[in-house]
């Protein structure tokens, strides 16, 4: 019995790598991924050197100083001339925009009557950074009214950073919940992507056997359950493979990459962090990076490898054999999309559960209970365990509650899925209804 | 142990449906077993059953005299209508991989694959993949992937199809010998041709039941109704002639061919004493044909099919 399941899995696991598509699909997607990598740092190059110019035209001669040359603005400054005079000659010259500040009795009265003209609407950036440089010199105004100097001023304008530390007095940093969850939330979209990926795969393995009416002549030898299982493994073997031969080449390109071109990864890493506002706070001084590292090595590693594997391991059998029962099911794969929307659906909805509520509190009350539903508990457990277990992490009981669960799902779900694959595969001609796969369940 | 499988009261339903009604049934060693019926009437059902791919609700089969079970997996090969072969994959790797799954060892069973590739003179495909060959081709090799691990049993259900006559006959030849090496075999058709020329047992079965078993030739025996078809040589006219037959015999039918000089008809007897008969006629004309009518597996298959019809 043994001997003929592994007799499946190495056929099945042959089958998928020698399969061409596969193959190409191997080799292609690292050279993919890093190329994105590299035109993503090539355009963000491109993005900061871009250099905006202002035409500045201060009628109030307050702002004489405040308009200084940034890395990604420089100024211009525009005298003794009329208004329409300097926003022609701005349009001439192609700068980005004007800003107009009109003459008044003090301060106050000219910044009211300040205008930013731009041939189209202004870069937020752009309105920001104007924004801010008024902010600040009418609070500095204030200020000297109330009897505050400039050097007084410039020493009020140090940021203030709250320092962090739990309650064992270990040292924390800001952002580092959210680190944690990324990293937890990197496992679970694995766990998601190769269950969408090669679900599918086994899914169209199945309806491969159906519409060469093998299938037949296969469980007369053996138990179609076997062959499920089988089929199952086989496939996810592939799989592993496949995403190791990824990992390893694409890491090897990047490295070759990065030292030919001369990227500065850092850069877009926190480029891209800046889009996600959950990523904001990133350690900006060179002595938090190391408090920053030391978290990320607090991490329970070994804990949060053994969960994936298990929750890896389950989640999958769980959904593929779902997959295959619907593969059975069907005569082609133009019939599946009825059946595969709702098994996308938990995955979707536990990775945005995760990016939204895990994120930002990981053990509130919606991380907890998608933590433990098994459909989901896969992919939000996991971002949730970077933060360990007991104190401060995931109380024990949640995660063993959480896997005792997905293994009374799990023998729920395969042998439901194996019982519509047992009468499915024998089935041909019939576009099935859910209330037909019902009927299967009870034969 | 004469029978290699025993099916008593075996019964089956899909929901509502019933596909099989309290068939019992015995199939004897070494003998080929015509399982015939309409499309539709259970004979996949019965035969998936026996192959344990699904199972009965009630009823008991006994192979070989024991209790059906797991193990006789690999004593059946079973060659099913529906079949086919993967279409990506290598003719020798997929023939191993099956051959395999029936239990054989792979030295066993490339030995034994080289054996029937250069049989049935089809060595050169073993490196070609299914979708390179044709229909007829990948029936070959589905045939000796059934009958490669030498089964006691041996189910094909409609074997023919699909293959040309030359090749039909090739196959046909190959089942001969199976039997004659001892095996059983289960044929499952509704090609009656082929059952005249293989069958020594039959079973009907027709809207889930069995309403017909036994010795082909016993049963039609059974069906034999003394009809005889007698070939006249005479020399008066035949109108004439004929009308004086029908004094004496009821025709059924009748034809004249005027260039020989024969008289053709069918007559239907009241028994099957025959002598009487033919002294009345050889006093008449000269009989060069005289035989009795016995049905086809085709007429006893359509009688017996419609006389149930109409019993209902």
């Amino acid at each position: 019995m043994i001997n003929k399941l592994r007799l499946i899995i190495k056929r099945e696991y042959l089958a998928k790598v020698r399969n061409k598509s596969f193959i190409v699909m191997t080799i292609l997607s690292p050279i993919l991924i890093v190329g994105m990598i590299v035109l993503i740092a090539f355009l963000t190059d491109i993005n900061d050197s871009e250099k905006r110019v202002l035409a500045v035209l201060d009628q109030s001669d307050y702002f004489k100083k405040e308009f200084q040359a940034t890395s990604s603005t420089s100024y211009v400054q525009l005298n003794d001339i009329s208004l329409e005079a300097a926003k022609d000659s701005t349009i001439t010259m192609g700068f980005y925009g004007l800003i107009y500040i009109p003459k008044g009795k003090n301060l106050e009265q000219a910044t009211n009557g300040v205008y930013l003209f731009t041939q189209d609407n202004p870069n937020t950036h752009v309105i920001g950074a104007m924004e801010s440089i008024f902010q600040k010199r009418l609070r500095q105004e204030r200020l000297e009214e109330l009897g505050v100097s400039s050097e007084q001023f410039s020493g009020i304008e140090k940021q203030f950073e709250i320092n962090l530390a739990t309650f064992d007095g270990e040292k924390s940093v800001k952002g580092i919940n959210e680190i944690k969850a990324f990293i937890g939330g990197m496992f679970g979209y694995a766990i998601m992507m190769f269950i969408i990926i090669y679900g599918g795969f086994v899914m169209r393995s199945v309806i491969e056997e159906k519409t060469s009416r093998i299938i037949e002549v296969i469980i007369a030898s053996v138990k179609p359950f076997q062959l499920m299982l089988g089929k199952i493994i086989g496939t996810s073997l592939a799989g592993i493979t496949q995403f190791a031969i990824w990992i390893v080449s694409a890491s090897l390109l990047l490295f070759i990459v990065v030292l030919v071109f001369d990227i500065d990864l850092g850069a877009i890493a926190a480029d891209t962090s800046m889009a996600s506002p959950a990523m904001q706070g990133m350690p900006q001084i060179d002595g938090e990076m190391m408090l920053y590292a030391k978290e990320i090595l607090n991490i329970p590693w070994v804990l949060l490898v053994g969960s994936f594997l298990v929750y890896f391991i389950l989640g999958y059998l769980i959904y593929s054999s779902i997959y295959a029962a619907i593969g059975a099911a069907v005569d082609n794969e133009t019939d599946t999309q009825q059946f595969i929307f709702p098994i996308i659906l938990p995955l979707m909805l536990a990775i945005y559960i995760g990016f939204f509520s895990v994120f930002s509190n990981p053990h509130g009350p919606i991380a907890v209970g998608f933590s433990l539903f098994p459909l989901t508990s896969p992919i939000v457990m996991l971002m949730r365990l970077p933060g360990g277990i007991g104190e401060g992490g995931v109380p024990l009981w949640q995660l063993l509650l959480s896997i005792v669960l997905l293994i009374i799902t799990f023998w729920g779900i395969v042998s439901l899925a194996a019982k519509i694959y047992r009468i499915g595969i024998l089935m041909y001609g019939k576009r099935p209804t859910y209330r037909e796969l019902f009927r299967w369940l009870r034969y | 142990m004469d029978d290699i499988l025993v099916a008593k009261n075996v019964s089956k339903t899909y929901g509502d449906y019933t596909a099989l009604d309290n068939i019992s049934l015995k199939i004897p060693k070494n003998c080929i077993y015509g399982l015939l019926g309409p499309n539709g009437a259970g004979k996949t059902t019965f035969i998936r059953i026996i192959n344990q791919i699904i199972y009965q609700d009630s009823g008991e089969v006994i192979f070989d005299g024991k209790p059906l079970a797991p193990e006789h997996i690999s004593h059946i090969g079973y060659l099913p209508e529906e079949r086919g072969l993967y279409k990506s994959m290598k003719v020798g790797e997929q023939a191993l991989y099956l051959a395999q799954l029936k239990g054989l060892s792979k030295n066993e069973s490339k030995k034994r694959l080289k054996y029937w590739f250069e049989r049935l003179d089809i060595g050169d495909w073993w490196g070609k993949k299914i979708q390179e060959l044709s229909k007829g081709m990948a029936q070959k090799i589905q045939f000796i992937v059934t009958i490669l691990h030498e089964p006691k049993l041996l189910i094909f259900d409609e074997p023919f199809s699909g293959f040309d006559p030359i090749n039909a006959n090739i196959i046909k030849d190959e089942i001969l010998q199976l039997k004659e090496k001892g095996t059983s075999i289960i044929f499952s058709t509704h090609r009656m041709e082929s059952v005249e020329e293989l069958c020594e047992h039959i079973a009907l079965i027709h809207r889930s039941e069995k309403i017909l078993d036994g010795r082909l030739s016993e049963i039609k025996k059974a069906y034999k109704n003394n009809v005889f078809n007698v070939g006249l040589q005479i020399q008066q006219e035949a109108d004439t002639f004929l009308k004086t037959l029908e004094e004496k015999f009821s025709i059924l039918s009748s034809s004249f061919d005027s260039d020989e000089m024969q008289l053709n008809v069918t007559l239907q007897l009241p028994s099957n004493h025959t002598s009487d008969v033919i002294a009345e006629l050889s006093k008449k004309a000269n009989i060069n044909r005289f035989e009795e009518t016995i049905p086809s597996a085709n007429d006893i298959f359509i009688q017996t099919v419609n006389k149930r019809e109409n019993d209902k």
